[in-house]
């Protein structure tokens, strides 16, 4: 069993937090981690940030200019998961874009995942129809590629579900991450349709910032997936965000165990 | 491999949210892509609208300045809105409106293609918003005021450079919340497919007019085709034509700004490298490790980090070559060309005049050379005067 499959066997319903690597610092990104996992967090999801991404919303996006400003490399990403890899076991899955891993050579990006222990990596402008891109090179190196589902994937769904590999990131709402006060999507008929064809678990993200949001979104899937809210505690505290982060964290996960009475 | 690829380059890389919007945009587009009807409706359009045909003039006096081949212009500079831009917007609008979409988002650097889109929504009852660099604002004042006169509401994009490529970026992520009911009209022959295919067809009309006015007026081919590249749509506009015909030489110019060996520079083909980014594979301004590097060009619309993906085949293949023009030798074909000709060209355009004024001397007089004049020059005059030093307030 690996690590991202364990964390499912023993959490049912996972929380999965995401921040931005190398926001403010790696050594603060170190930090929380290990912090995340100490509150609950099942599953840390680390953005390599990069230049465009186009896919998130103005929090993320700040977080990503801050980190590449700060110096942050995929190299040095890669030595911190090392680092990490000496004190943890929480599964950690990348979130990048298509070019930082198509220029760094998918071959010897996906063998670096292996060989420091990165169990996935999501890459949002890498659909089904070029998944080709990725899979000759993660497949050999055990590294699972997270698809997406959204809204709007209807008929697409099915397929994609049946390739997944790790887990179904499930997008709750049309436009980029971030904030949302309120989920309109119904997630209960796009999990249904997820789960006719896949064999991972899959969990909600985009828009959950609230315990509220959270407990409803792993209850209808398998987990909830939280980042801007978290990036923004980082923003707003930097070096001392570890201690809000564990806070916000704590009552988020204990939400999403809340679900899986 | 999958769709939409010219060699290795192109391809659809985008969030899945969008990927059912571009898959009905692709079967909108085959279906309509040969129906007699649209095309006759485009083409009256392209002919009572934007002007077309566009002339092919004879530049007497710079052919005889210059004193070695002979040089006509194509001058898309005057279609309705000032460049080559309207070509394109007016068949996407329409398709837009075929596919019954009632609200039109693009993306714009210069201001051109977004005062096309604009226009194209005025005419076809359309509500619009473009997504400008908040430094090409700044640059093109008076192109923003002018999509705003034609109804369309322009939103200033501070994130990254404030650029063409932040633009985009904010287009894409606009699109994506509200992907079911609004159009993506891209302007150039760049993004994930079908666009690329989609920007070429739609302005594949300028190299086919240019083969049958030359054919006319000196009863041959031409010998060069020249024209500038920033995603690169007016070149493969005028160049489509006659990619099958291989003693017709194409050039295509890149914005080098301070030049190739600065990092000021936007010169894709010269510096750049193999990546993916905005929804195709192709060559890109980047680092090691795939950041996209920021891009610098005096022209807004050449200011782009990438080119689209079938000027990198056309590359790859040798069919088509690349060559960058910088900053200064781009300003001095724009003063050469308004003094010379009395045709003030768009700074972009000017690009392709300044490598003409270097290869043209060089060649027998019997030889041909087309420059594809992209684009009028007044949206720039104050850009260039801030260039040379002239304190202008517009």
């Amino acid at each position: 069993m690996n690590r991202i499959e364990a964390a499912f066997a023993k959490q049912k319903k996972v929380f999965i937090g995401f921040i931005t690597a190398g926001d403010p610092s790696l050594a603060v990104t170190k930090e929380l981690v290990l912090t995340m996992e100490k509150a609950g967090c099942g599953i840390v999801e680390l953005g390599i940030p990069f230049s465009d991404p186009v896919a998130e919303g103005i929090v993320v996006q700040r977080a990503d200019t801050r980190a590449l400003a700060a110096g942050t490399t995929t190299d040095k990403i890669f030595d911190l998961v090392a680092e990490l890899r000496k004190e943890t076991q929480v599964p950690l899955v990348f979130l990048t874009y298509a070019n930082p891993i198509y220029t760094y050579g998918a071959d010897r990006f996906f063998a670096k995942c292996e060989e420091t222990g990165v169990d996935g990596v999501i890459i949002p402008d890498i659909p089904y129809e070029e998944r080709e891109e990725m899979l000759p090179y993660s497949r050999p190196h055990h590294v699972a590629v997270v698809p997406l589902v959204a809204p709007t994937s209807r008929d697409r769904i099915q397929k994609i579900s049946a390739v997944a590999e790790g887990y179904v990131y499930l997008v709750s709402s049309l436009g980029v991450t971030g904030v949302r006060e309120n989920i309109t999507t119904d997630m209960e008929a796009i999990v249904k349709e997820v789960r006719k064809t896949a064999k991972v678990p899959c969990a909600v993200g985009f828009g959950i910032s609230t315990p509220e949001q959270a407990k409803k979104m792993a209850a209808v899937s398998d987990g909830a997936i939280v980042g801007s809210a978290i990036v923004k505690i980082v923003e707003a505290h930097g070096e001392d965000s570890p201690r809000y982060v564990y806070d916000y964290v704590k009552e988020m996960a204990d939400a999403v165990k809340e679900a899986a009475k | 491999m999958t769709k939409g690829r010219y060699g290795i380059h192109g391809g659809q890389y985008l969030p899945e949210t969008l990927m059912n919007a571009v898959l009905e945009l692709e079967e909108a587009y085959e279906h309509y892509r040969n129906d007699p009807d649209f095309l006759a409706e485009l083409h009256r359009l392209y002919r009572e609208y934007a002007n077309r045909p566009s002339l092919l003039y004879y530049a007497k006096k710079m052919t005889e300045d210059l004193g070695g081949c002979k040089i006509y212009l194509k001058r898309e500079d005057l279609n309705h809105t000032g460049a080559h831009k309207i070509n394109n917007v007016l068949g996407q609008i329409l398709l837009a409106k075929k596919m019954g979409k009632k609200r039109v988002i693009a993306e714009t650097g210069a201001g051109q293609h977004g005062v096309a889109t604009a226009t194209g929504a005025a005419l076809m009852n359309m509500e619009c918003v473009v997504y400008m660099g908040s430094e090409d604002c700044e640059r093109q004042k008076l192109n923003v005021f002018r999509m705003q006169l034609l109804g369309a509401t322009v939103v200033p994009v501070e994130s990254g450079t404030g650029t063409l490529k932040d633009a985009v970026n904010e287009a894409l992520r606009v699109w994506t919340a509200r992907c079911e009911d609004t159009f993506y009209v891209l302007g150039s022959c760049m993004g994930p497919h079908p666009y690329p295919a989609m920007v070429r067809d739609f302005q594949k009309i300028i190299g086919e007019e240019i083969r049958a006015q030359l054919q006319e007026k000196e009863g041959r081919l031409p010998d060069y085709v020249l024209a500038c590249v920033g995603g690169g749509s007016n070149a493969i506009g005028a160049f489509y034509d006659f990619i099958k015909e291989p003693e017709v030489k194409l050039i295509g110019v890149e914005a080098a700004g301070l030049g190739v060996d600065d990092p000021k520079n936007a010169a894709t083909i010269s510096n750049g490298s193999l990546g993916i980014f905005h929804g195709m594979k192709s060559y890109f301004l980047q680092d090691e490790y795939g950041q996209i590097a920021p891009v610098y060009s005096i022209s807004a619309g050449l200011d782009y980090p990438g080119i689209g993906p079938e000027h990198a085949y056309l590359h790859d293949i040798g069919r088509v070559q690349y060559v960058p023009a910088t900053d200064a030798e781009a300003v001095e074909a724009f003063n050469y060309l308004s003094k010379t000709e009395g045709i003030i060209p768009a700074v972009e355009s000017a690009h392709a005049v300044a490598h003409a004024m270097k290869l043209a001397p060089t060649l027998p007089k019997d030889k041909i050379m087309v420059i594809n004049l992209s684009g009028r020059g007044d949206k720039d005059v104050a850009a260039i005067a801030r260039y040379m030093g002239v304190d202008l307030h517009e």
